[in-house]
């Protein structure tokens, strides 16, 4: 589930930049404040072992797929919040630089709806609020499984967002709410039983490992209340711009409403629809650029959209032999280039 | 066995230590010219598609000159297409508005922004890809660090870069083991997952203590120090300079467009 750059517009891709770097730069600030040199090799070696353990998939009992791990709680249960943040940001970095999943403008997407979501909201109110601090091996395994799942479908929650803000895709909302909640709810009851897996069996075999992690309060705690609180301003930002755009744009409205079959149950997912069409037209680059107007104007098409980013339609024949014609002349300029270099 | 994955990204580092006039540029000028490209691209609106052509150029010259062989690239690629093509393939479906007409076919405005999707996802990933290939993550890492990006971050991630090799070729030994002791084909069970997860997880924590004693024994308190130094140079500044003003002109003229008018002028 890592978003992909083709998928997110500069707005949502850069605000999720900030967050995650921000995020980033708290928690390495925390974690160098505990000044905890064994952490230094641990949160490495930890990473890469959350790298390998996803190499590996197990077959889902009387189904034809596969599961894998999922990092980000078991992280926070070894390391405690922070640390855990940092090592899935780190993971996360490396596949996008060296397999490109997801890529370099969605890495703040993916830390976020990855790092953010396990790390910081589901081991402190789940995990946490239910292990307390005895463990045992029932409340560790519903713990553990619990926090990976909810920890799911945040994230694809996430993604849902993002990817509806960015307005790339056409998928309506409720769409691709009903598409992607499901399908990890399947995938993260697989991904929490393969974590409550792994804990007990650490906690079966070395149990001073857990104990130690809980008692010596892995590199700080997370303040519940504060974590309530950033999301309930983000809910009301989120919330608030949603709202204003949806009244401020009535074309934007209109034209959705227009666009689809006109059935009147659709109304109220195309009013999020069109508003996030509108706020992606108002944070567009330009949006309403055309090449020499009249030139390659769309045809008459059954329904025009008045203030909508016009289609760009260069592919007509002359934009077809264009394209032909420029990666040409990229591919020959590269080999000119080249033979230079090599003659000189 | 999943090893291939991991030789791929040794192969990646094969790649960036070769040498090239791409490969002296300074990794920050890299880092930045790549992420420009990248946010020029997709700031695109989603029906762009001749727009998107020149931008090809950036990649496919990088690739060319640096010496990257392009089927590599171009596998990685095809590798983790599914999940854009899985998105993007229901734009035909909700977007049914016709806005093109070759002939008598109708071509839909979610056909157009389909292709939109793939552009970019080419785009940007190739991109990445190649900066890598060119770079080094040593490099970038390097590049990070000097552009402010906290240390214990950066130390973070060379960790994990030195270490995921080990524990990929760990993780073999263990994989081999339990092939070779059962019926071929038959994938992990459940049970046998969790077990095998675990004790890597258990070897992992030892591993983390007997690394962390070799560094004490090596005068290690607590910080990590990087001593290399990067300079740039002007070359570099020509690097930047001239692939931002390209990415800005092609993001303000649609060159294929005109291109293509000249072109047909000519023969008609």
């Amino acid at each position: 589930m890592h978003m992909a750059d083709a998928l997110i517009s500069p707005a949502v891709g850069g605000t999720m930049w900030a967050a995650s770097a921000g995020l980033i730069a708290y928690s390495s600030k925390k974690v160098s404040e505990a000044a905890d040199g064994r952490k230094v090799p641990l949160m490495g070696v930890l990473g890469a072992f959350i790298f390998a353990a996803q190499m590996i998939n197990f077959s889902i009992p009387a189904t034809g797929s596969s599961g894998h791990l999922g990092g980000g709680v078991i992280l926070s249960i070894l390391l405690g919040p922070f640390a855990a943040f940092l090592t899935m940001a780190s993971v996360l970095i490396v596949q996008a630089l060296f397999f490109a999943d997801g890529g370099l403008l969605a890495l703040g997407c993916n830390i976020f709806n990855l790092g953010f979501f396990p790390c910081f909201v589901a081991y402190p109110l789940i995990y946490k609020t239910i292990v307390k601090d005895d463990p045992t091996q029932a409340k560790i395994a519903i713990g553990s499984f619990l926090s990976a799942v909810i920890a799911l479908q945040l994230g694809a929650f996430g993604v849902v967002l993002e990817t509806v803000f960015s307005g790339i895709s056409e998928l309506p909302f409720n769409t691709f709410v009903l598409l992607m909640q499901p399908i990890h709810l399947a995938i993260g009851v697989v991904e929490g039983l393969v974590t409550a897996a792994v804990v007990t069996f650490v906690w079966k075999a070395r149990p001073e490992i857990l104990d130690a992690a809980v008692s010596s309060k892995p590199i700080g705690r997370v303040d519940i209340k504060k974590v309530l609180v950033g999301l309930l301003i983000a809910a009301a930002v989120t919330g608030g711009a949603l709202s204003w755009f949806a009244s401020g744009n009535p074309d934007g409205l209109e034209w959705a409403m227009f666009k689809t079959s006109g059935r009147e149950e659709l109304a109220s997912r195309e009013k999020v629809h069109a508003s996030l069409a509108g706020l992606q037209e108002k944070t567009a680059f330009l949006p309403d650029y055309g090449f020499k107007k009249g030139e390659h104007e769309a045809p008459p098409a059954e329904d025009a959209k008045p203030q909508y980013p016009a289609v760009d339609t260069g592919t007509s024949v002359s934009g077809i032999v264009g394209a032909a014609l420029t990666l040409l002349i990229a591919v020959s300029i590269g080999w000119a280039l080249r033979k230079r270099n090599v003659a000189s | 066995m999943a090893n291939h994955g991991y030789f791929d990204v040794g192969y990646m580092d094969t790649l960036a230590a070769g040498d090239s006039p791409l490969h002296r540029i300074d990794p920050r000028v890299k880092l930045i010219t790549t992420v420009v490209f990248i946010a020029t691209v997709v700031s695109f609106n989603k029906y762009t598609v001749t727009g998107l052509i020149p931008f090809f150029s950036f990649p496919i010259i990088l690739i060319i000159l640096g010496g990257i062989p392009s089927g590599y690239i171009l596998k990685k690629v095809l590798l983790i297409s599914p999940f854009a093509i899985l998105v993007g393939i229901f734009n035909p479906v909700f977007d049914r508005s016709v806005v093109y007409h070759i002939g008598s076919i109708g071509i839909s405005g979610g056909w157009v922004s389909f292709i939109s999707i793939l552009l970019r996802f080419a785009l940007t990933v190739t991109s990445a890809l190649v900066l890598v290939a060119l770079t080094g993550f040593n490099s970038v890492c390097l590049a990070l660090e000097k552009f402010g990006v906290p240390k214990p971050f950066i130390v973070q991630l060379l960790f994990l870069y030195r270490y995921m090799f080990v524990l990929a070729e760990e993780l073999g030994h263990m994989i081999r083991a339990r092939a070779v002791r059962s019926f071929s084909g038959r994938a992990i069970h459940f049970k046998a997952f969790a077990s095998i997860i675990g004790h890597l997880l258990l070897r992992t924590l030892d591993r983390a203590e007997r690394v962390y004693r070799a560094m004490c024994c090596r005068g290690f308190d607590g910080r990590i120090r990087i001593m290399r130094s990067l300079r740039i140079g002007f070359k570099d500044v020509i690097f930047a300079v001239t692939w931002i003003m390209l990415f800005v002109s092609f993001r303000f003229w649609n060159i294929p467009v005109k291109l293509g008018e000249l072109v047909t002028r000519i023969f008609t």
